[in-house]
């Protein structure tokens, strides 16, 4: 929404401030200014000017050489090129020292143009003559303006005055963000009223006398609504022997101002009332209404219709349309039709103010694929009761302009009046909500700033239809709010019981994770939860896979984002190839993120989201390195027991012989490998590269914070050694199971200090040796303490077909 | 006898001054003390001594004895203390020779920002909490006065599972989900991501954070609501740092505000940062709607509440001046190092 300040002022004649005073104080009371702009801001020293002579340049063809009164006295001399110039004629003239917006081409220059005085071709000029695109606008908001050449001043301007101010220029425009709520400020004179209770000072709307002749409305038109849900109100009155002609000067600046190009005054009375009262109008030509009779009905399946834009559109049944009595006329709301528009030979007009449901406009217009001024503001839901005010407005606009005979007399279709609101009140409860000690009176008087009635025998504000915003005392507190001033509240903090601060224990194991991924080098990256369902073949993930099962989105914004990952391996893939192509080396990220995973296809209720956290590398380490982040991992969020490693975990994007499920307290808690080579060639990264993902709900359910001191053993311990020459295909996972489960109650840890394959060694095996710690809590150990556990321990190597060497 | 010890001691001191290392000074030790050394051939000749001479005898030995120990032992100190000052000598080093680092990863940036909120609001007592990502209409819009069809659904270019589930277009509903569990009072921040139909650019992403704020307790006011936000925005901006409450609409807040800080890039007197304006948007908040009291349980006329939800990136830019918020998405590695 934007609005002149000189608009704002015709209804606030007092308001006397600057644009950025305006700009401050209207934003904090609630009517928040986005910018301003002033018309004017390049514009200096250019005063009306009257040629009174012209005469040939002599060194120059295309110049003249003109003597201009500009009310000093004496005539100055400009030369100037431009073709139009007559004697006569009065034109804008910028005197030397002044400044123009840009050139005549149109383009603006930052800052404006600096005019001197020089010699053009020997003969001296001493100002310039402008163009309407030297002064910053368009012939489009200046129709007449000439095509080509000076702007030429109508007759009555007097010479010596301030061009700028002649044009209407000297204007500043707002920009409002103004919230969906505030329905009444999307119109010039809810503003007005927001901005005479802002400055105090006294609103001075528009008074709109009775208009119209004798005849009446209902010989002309009848109207009837046959779906009073979606049509409140329609109101319809008829204006003849109309006259188009250009809509005045003063009525076609305001418009431009706003950025609405003038066209002709019924099309401008229209636009401008809009602009003034938020409440669009439609005009009909009525000699083309079959019938003489207007029908508001939903439109019928599939229905066509050609909008006054030359469009033919598709309708549904839930499309309200205005009909005659033959045919659609326009689409309710949101554009005209063709067949009855106002062309130049209109005779005899309809207009019309109506009020349409906002939701059905709002879906409408999306069905349609239509969305103009006019349904943007139905859209908001507007009141019932501006519309009569509206059309009544218009109606004056037409006979002061002489634009035609308004008959009298209106139309007046409403079902159910839409009343005010009557809000209990009460002072206490709203400075019991504020914090503040703001007197009753005071509350009120800032009420009736914004015309809201206080009954006192009732306690209670009376809110006008305008407001439909205002429903509870919560609402009365943010007006008294903003007229006292957010500014002025106090500063407090919540009193009352104390509470613990603190992370979830959730957060707190995520916390462990991130610590111990960036102790071990990698950093965070994060990415987006919504992917293309081309990542499960981008993964070699098969076609019945239950990965494939996806929660889908079924309004992406395209086929790349449109399911939520069931898997987070691509958004790591994806960081690291866009690393790897950028030559960055040795990278190693991790990502906290949720995969979604569907209860069942089409989803009926929430997905689960399990937080995975997922590590990815290459360049510098391997499984192994890994492999021990992870236990740090784990280690770390207070799972001290044994992980196992389990080969088969059937990852069809891992290196088949380089992957492994993670084991933990007998649960698949995730996974890690190398990227199978193959979808490291589908992301393009031509390294080897390393994952890990974890499950972090199995970890959060295991993971403690809880620690004990154990003790530091006292007792010195007794070291074993056993070389072992064992088959390749035997892992040294089974042999720390035996460790494990025959070790004895002295076993206290085992530590693999070599692994060899190669010459010294059949083919087909491997030399593997470890040290056996055993040691007791309370003793030192004797030979029959271990002795036994240790034969145990080499009696099941063994029988494993292993080899032990002495 | 006597000359002979007095001898014995003369030559002593003699090697001992001579011994130009602690392998000779050691040589010099076992010559004469050790177990075939002088001094010892001299207390096995004692056999020979008259026995009235022997203690007389005897102590001299001793003397001779302690005091070539002595000069052994002090020779041995001075030239264990040259050779550790040859050694240390020796063991000159470049210190401005390049540092052998262990690579430590670095947080988001993302991260980084929410943990200097969090513990912003974990030190006034908040609890840090959670909510679904993938929601139900009802608790992302419904249940926060947003009612079907409410022109709010569009501006929020809500990403649409089905009609009664979306992904979440704030962490608003967590909100609700916090005040139904009944349990009050509730002081809460809930951080995540959420998600809206934006085509990507340097300000805009179709996923992003945002951080919520609750506090639902008896007697809770605007002027709470503006203290609290007030101290958050020193801690995180610094302590010169003024807020600016503006009007604004929100359907689960009312009253509700705008909040802007001053520019912590010019101090509020305007540069290029803030637009020339001195101010820099940085969160919606207000008191929590009756209605939406109500909806989850709570009695609006006992309980009141404020409610505030920050933009996670928004501060993440601002903070560490990051001009391109596809940055963030990137994962690139040099960018995540400066962090």
């Amino acid at each position: 929404m934007n609005t002149s300040l000189s608009w704002i002022k015709a209804y606030v004649p007092e308001l006397d401030v600057t644009a950025q005073e305006y700009t401050d104080a209207m934003t904090l009371s609630g009517s928040k200014v986005e910018g301003f702009e002033k018309l004017d801001a390049d514009l200096e020293n250019i005063v009306v000017g009257q040629i009174t002579k012209i005469e040939k340049h002599p060194d120059a063809d295309k110049l003249v050489v003109c003597q201009v009164n500009v009310g000093s006295g004496e005539d100055i001399q400009i030369v100037t090129g431009a073709p139009n110039v007559k004697e006569g004629q009065k034109v804008p003239v910028v005197l030397d020292g002044g400044r123009v917006a840009g050139g005549h081409d149109g383009k603006k220059t930052p800052g404006g143009i600096k005019i001197k005085k020089g010699k053009l071709r020997g003969v001296p000029s001493n100002g310039m003559m402008c163009s309407i695109e030297e002064l910053g606008s368009t012939r489009e908001m200046y129709p007449e303006s000439p095509e080509n050449g000076i702007y030429i001043f109508e007759d009555d301007a007097e010479v010596g005055e301030s061009a700028i101010k002649a044009l209407g220029l000297d204007d500043v425009v707002f920009e409002y963000e103004i919230t969906s709520n505030r329905v009444d400020c999307f119109g010039v004179l809810g503003l007005a009223r927001e901005a005479a209770a802002t400055f105090g000072k006294e609103f001075k709307p528009p008074v709109v006398p009775d208009t119209g002749n004798a005849e009446d409305v209902n010989d002309y038109i009848k109207v009837s609504v046959q779906d009073t849900e979606l049509c409140p109100r329609y109101c319809a009155r008829v204006v003849k022997n109309i006259k188009i002609a250009p809509s005045p000067k003063w009525m076609q600046r305001r418009l431009a101002a706003q950025g609405i190009r003038p066209i002709n005054n019924i099309v401008d009375i229209t636009n401008y009332v809009m602009e003034e009262y938020g409440q669009p109008m439609h005009a009909y030509d009525l000699d083309t209404i079959a019938g003489r009779e207007i029908v508001v009905r939903r439109a019928g399946k599939g229905e066509k219709f050609v909008t006054l834009d030359g469009q033919e559109r598709t309708m549904d049944d839930s499309v309200l349309m205005i009909c005659d009595g033959e045919k659609a006329v326009g689409i309710a709301g949101i554009m005209g039709g063709e067949n009855s528009m106002i062309t130049d030979s209109v005779q005899t007009m309809l207009f019309e103010a109506a009020c349409f449901d906002g939701t059905n406009i709002r879906l409408s217009s999306k069905k349609v694929g239509l969305r103009t001024d006019a349904s943007g503001k139905f859209e908001k839901g507007l009141d019932p009761n501006n519309a009569i005010a509206a059309i009544n407005r218009a109606c004056q606009l037409i006979e002061e302009l002489g634009a035609g005979e308004v008959i009298g007399g209106v139309v007046d279709v409403y079902g159910k009046v839409k009343e005010g609101r009557r809000i209990p009140f009460d002072d206490k409860k709203v400075n019991r909500l504020l914090g503040t000690e703001i007197s009753k009176e005071d509350m009120i008087a800032y009420f009736k700033k914004i015309d809201l009635g206080y009954d006192y025998e009732k306690d209670e504000v009376i809110v006008p239809s305008w407001r439909q915003d205002l429903e509870c005392l919560a609402d009365m507190a943010e007006e008294v709010a903003r007229f006292y001033g957010y500014d002025n509240i106090p500063t407090s903090l919540p009193s009352g019981e104390a509470t613990t601060g603190k992370l979830s224990f959730k957060l707190r194991v995520e916390k462990v994770a991130r610590d111990t991924a960036e102790f071990c080098g990698f950093s965070q990256g994060m990415s987006y939860s919504f992917e293309s369902p081309k990542v499960f073949d981008k993964l070699l993930i098969p076609q019945d896979s239950v990965l494939r099962q996806a929660v889908v989105i079924s309004n992406p914004l395209g086929e790349d984002f449109s399911i939520m990952r069931t898997i987070s391996l691509n958004g790591m893939l994806t960081s690291l190839a866009t690393n790897y192509n950028r030559r960055n080396k040795n990278v190693r990220l991790y990502e906290l993120g949720n995969i979604y995973l569907p209860k069942q296809v089409p989803v009926t209720e929430l997905p689960e989201e399990r937080m995975q956290f997922t590590l990815g590398m290459y360049g510098d380490g391997d499984f192994y390195a890994m492999k021990g982040i992870v236990e740090e991992f784990f280690d770390k969020a207070g799972m001290h027991g044994k992980e196992t490693y389990d080969p088969k975990a059937g990852k069809p994007f891992l290196h088949p012989g380089r992957q492994a499920n993670i084991i933990y307290d007998g649960r698949n808690v995730g996974y890690l490998g190398e990227i199978h080579p193959q979808v490291a060639d589908n992301y393009s990264i031509k390294e080897r590269v390393y994952v890990a993902v974890i499950d972090m709900p199995e970890i959060v359910s295991r993971a403690s914070f809880a620690r004990k001191y154990q003790g530091i053993a006292r007792f010195p311990a007794v070291n074993r050694d056993i070389s072992m020459v064992m088959p390749k295909n035997i892992l040294v996972g089974e042999v720390e199971k035996v460790f494990d489960t025959k070790g004895g109650q002295y076993l206290e840890s085992y530590e693999l200090f070599d692994l060899y394959e190669g010459a010294q060694i059949k083919a087909g095996f491997k030399s593997v040796a470890y040290s056996l710690t055993f040691r007791a809590k309370d003793k030192t150990l004797e030979e029959a303490d271990y002795v036994p556990a240790m034969n145990k321990i080499l009696k099941s190597l063994e029988e494993m077909g292993i080899e032990l060497r002495k | 006898m006597k000359e002979k010890l007095e001898q014995i001691k003369a030559e002593a001191i003699r090697e001992i001054q001579n011994s130009d290392g602690l392998a000779k000074l050691n040589d010099v030790r076992v010559a004469f003390l050790g177990k075939k050394g002088e001094l010892t051939a001299v207390l096995k000749g004692m056999k020979d001594v008259l026995p009235e001479e022997r203690p007389m005898v005897g102590q001299l030995v001793n003397e001779t004895r302690e005091s070539i120990e002595k000069l052994i032992e002090e020779t041995k100190a001075k030239l264990e203390a040259a050779e550790r000052d040859l050694k240390l000598k020796q063991e000159v080093i470049d210190v401005t020779l390049p540092a052998k680092k262990n690579k430590i990863g670095h947080s988001h940036p993302n991260t980084i920002a929410l943990e200097e909120v969090e513990n912003i609001f974990i030190g006034m007592g908040y609890e840090v909490v959670e909510g679904p990502e993938v929601e139900y209409d009802y608790y992302n819009f419904e249940a926060l006065n947003i009612p079907a069809n409410h022109p709010a659904k569009d501006e929020q270019d809500t990403f649409y599972i089905n009609e009664e589930i979306v992904l979440r277009t704030q962490t608003s509903p967590v909100q609700v989900r916090e005040m139904e569990k009944g349990k009050l009072p509730i002081r809460m921040i809930a951080p995540g991501r959420v998600f809206r139909s934006d085509e990507v650019d340097a300000t805009h992403s179709p996923s992003f954070h945002q951080i919520e704020g609750l506090v639902v307790d008896k007697g809770i006011t605007f002027a709470d609501l503006k203290g609290t936000l007030a101290e958050f925005a020193k801690e995180l901006f610094g302590e010169d740092t003024k807020v600016k409450f503006r009007p604004h609409h929100f359907p689960f807040t009312e009253p509700s505000a705008e909040v802007d800080v001053t520019c912590f890039k010019c101090g509020g007197k305007g540069c290029r940062f803030c637009k020339g304006s001195g101010w820099i948007e940085i969160l919606g908040c207000g008191m929590v709607h009756p209605r939406v009291l109500k909806m989850s349980g709570i009695d609006p006329e006992e309980y009141s509440g404020f409610a505030f939800g920050v933009g996670l990136e928004r501060i993440a830019l601002l903070k560490y001046e990051i001009d391109d918020m596809r940055l963030l998405y990137e994962n690139d590695d040099r960018f995540l190092k400066q962090f």
